[in-house]
């Protein structure tokens, strides 16, 4: 089986040096760490929105990223979702048009809203679609960003700390929600964290981090896994 | 209109009927001065009539001109790392920083048919730059100009980069996020500049003068028209024309400046 995503990067940015490795196979996966441990800065580079300086990356078995023959495939086609901390939303645009500027697998103005409607009702954001991010609370961003963030149909997608700027009682609903998309949707996820309670409930599989480095995995005990790989994620990480 | 029923219950009845009286006397004195302006101005009509459509038509076509090149490399400075940048600003600035006059010789220099650079212009297009509208559109255009670079470049560089990597991240190819996402976020400071340079270019003289001439019903803009009813004897009529103007742009600058507050 190919692996949604293998990953050995090292990245240097002032005295900070961030050297990982790890492999993702389906389900979720959770880099848990404290703040500054190189966690949203792994997602950056495998996003490319950041370049390594040395290593490389694999989404699904297409080398994405590799140093050493300078291969660097752009942001746009690595087929990529990606939901922010604050959601990210574009502020002139309505929800509906967020989420439908996103969908690559169809064209025509009408299809892709239609796809985009879809997700919203999936994470239950069917009645935002005509309103504009601004008028959004922290969670309902959350929502529609996790929609957008899924509607690209994408190999893999990246959750950068999505729940740490909402309160506990939408943190609770939205992780339930997340966890529910993810699995439905069969897209392997990689999700940033720093809350261990989070880590936890969301993570098939627990990737420690502290300072840039990996500092252990382990696979989630939990009593029924309803993921499409019938199976616990076979996810490994190596400091 | 709107703020006057707020505005009412504030005053007592004698002092409303003292608003009232004056707000009538103004109006009956406006409605006078605008009836005799307008009789008189109608027979001025003929004067002022082309200058007034060929302004327009110069500072439409020069804003247009300004605004496009003026907002891509606006884009440009704001987003690209190249050599001679900063060079490229400081002469996309110079409109503002060097006198018209100056600005309209090294037009005429470069434009002529009788230079190089000018002369060869003339044989590739087929068309002569100065002492015809062209060389008016040209004059108008350089002086908008740096009004729609620097505005636009300051509004492209506020934009929030983080947005604009979301939208990399939905696979949006780069020119699609800077014409979708960068842009539309850009439009308030870019459409403030454009403005200014829409105006400029409405106003524009010096260069005007130089490369375009002062060629009645060819290349008279109203500017020049301006200048040149001084010496003649519809003076106040132009000066009570001129006055009407500044009420109205002052008007529609604080209509303007309400209705974005």
């Amino acid at each position: 089986m190919t692996a949604a995503l293998e990953l050995a990067v090292a990245r240097q940015i002032g005295e900070f040096n961030l050297d990982v490795a790890f492999t993702v196979e389906s389900g979720m996966s959770v880099l848990f760490g404290p703040s500054g441990a190189g966690k949203s800065l792994t997602l950056a580079l495998i996003a490319g929105l950041i370049r390594p300086d040395s290593g490389t990356i694999t989404i699904n078995g297409h080398v994405v990223t590799d140093c050493s023959r300078r291969t660097y495939v752009s942001t746009q086609k690595r087929r990529v979702g990606m939901v922010f901390q604050d959601g990210l939303l574009l502020p002139h645009r309505s929800v509906i048009d967020n989420v439908a500027l996103a969908v690559r697998q169809t064209r025509g103005r009408r299809a892709r809203r239609a796809v985009a409607r879809s997700w919203l009702e999936r994470v239950g954001a069917e009645g935002l679609a005509d309103r504009r991010p601004g008028s959004l609370s922290g969670g309902q961003r959350q929502r529609v960003a996790l929609a957008r963030g899924l509607a690209g149909d994408p190999a893999l997608i990246l959750l950068d700390e999505p729940l740490s700027a909402l309160d506990a009682e939408v943190r609770r609903e939205l992780r339930e929600l997340i966890r529910g998309v993810i699995i439905s949707s069969s897209v392997p996820a990689v999700l940033v964290t720093h809350d261990a309670e989070e880590a936890e409930e969301l993570g098939d599989v627990i990737i420690g981090y502290n300072h840039g480095r990996v500092t252990g995995a382990r696979v989630v005990d939990r009593p029924v896994c309803p993921g499409p790989a019938s199976g616990a994620p076979e996810s490994t990480g190596r400091a | 209109m709107e703020r006057e029923p707020k505005a009412a219950p504030a005053l007592d009845k004698r002092k409303r009927a003292v608003v009232i009286s004056v707000v009538v006397l103004v109006g009956f004195g406006l409605g006078f001065g605008a009836a005799h302006l307008l009789a008189r101005y109608i027979a001025y009509w003929d004067i002022v009539s082309g200058p007034f459509f060929l302004s327009l038509r110069v500072a439409s076509a020069a804003i247009v001109i300004a605004g496009v090149t003026g907002v891509a490399s606006g884009y440009m400075l704001a987003k690209g790392h190249f050599p001679g940048r900063d060079v490229l600003e400081t002469v996309g600035s110079l409109p503002i920083i060097l006198p018209p006059t100056v600005i309209g010789y090294y037009l005429l220099e470069v434009l002529s048919p009788g230079t190089q650079v000018g002369g060869f212009l003339t044989r590739v297009t087929g068309h002569v730059f100065v002492y015809n509208v062209w060389g008016c559109i040209i004059a108008a255009a350089v002086a908008a100009y740096p009004f729609c670079l620097r505005a636009a470049r300051s509004a492209i560089a506020g934009v929030d980069p983080a947005l604009e990597q979301a939208a990399r991240t939905m696979g949006l190819p780069n020119w699609r996020v800077a014409l979708q996402v960068t842009l539309p976020l850009a439009r308030r400071g870019t459409a403030a500049g454009l403005t200014i340079g829409c105006a400029r270019a409405l106003g524009e003289y010096g260069a005007t003068l130089m490369i375009g001439g002062d060629i009645n019903g060819r290349t008279r803009t109203m500017s020049l028209a301006i200048l040149d009813s001084f010496t003649t004897p519809e003076r106040d009529t132009m000066l009570l024309i001129l006055v009407l103007m500044a009420i109205i742009a002052m008007t529609g600058v604080g209509l303007l400046g309400r209705s974005r507050s």
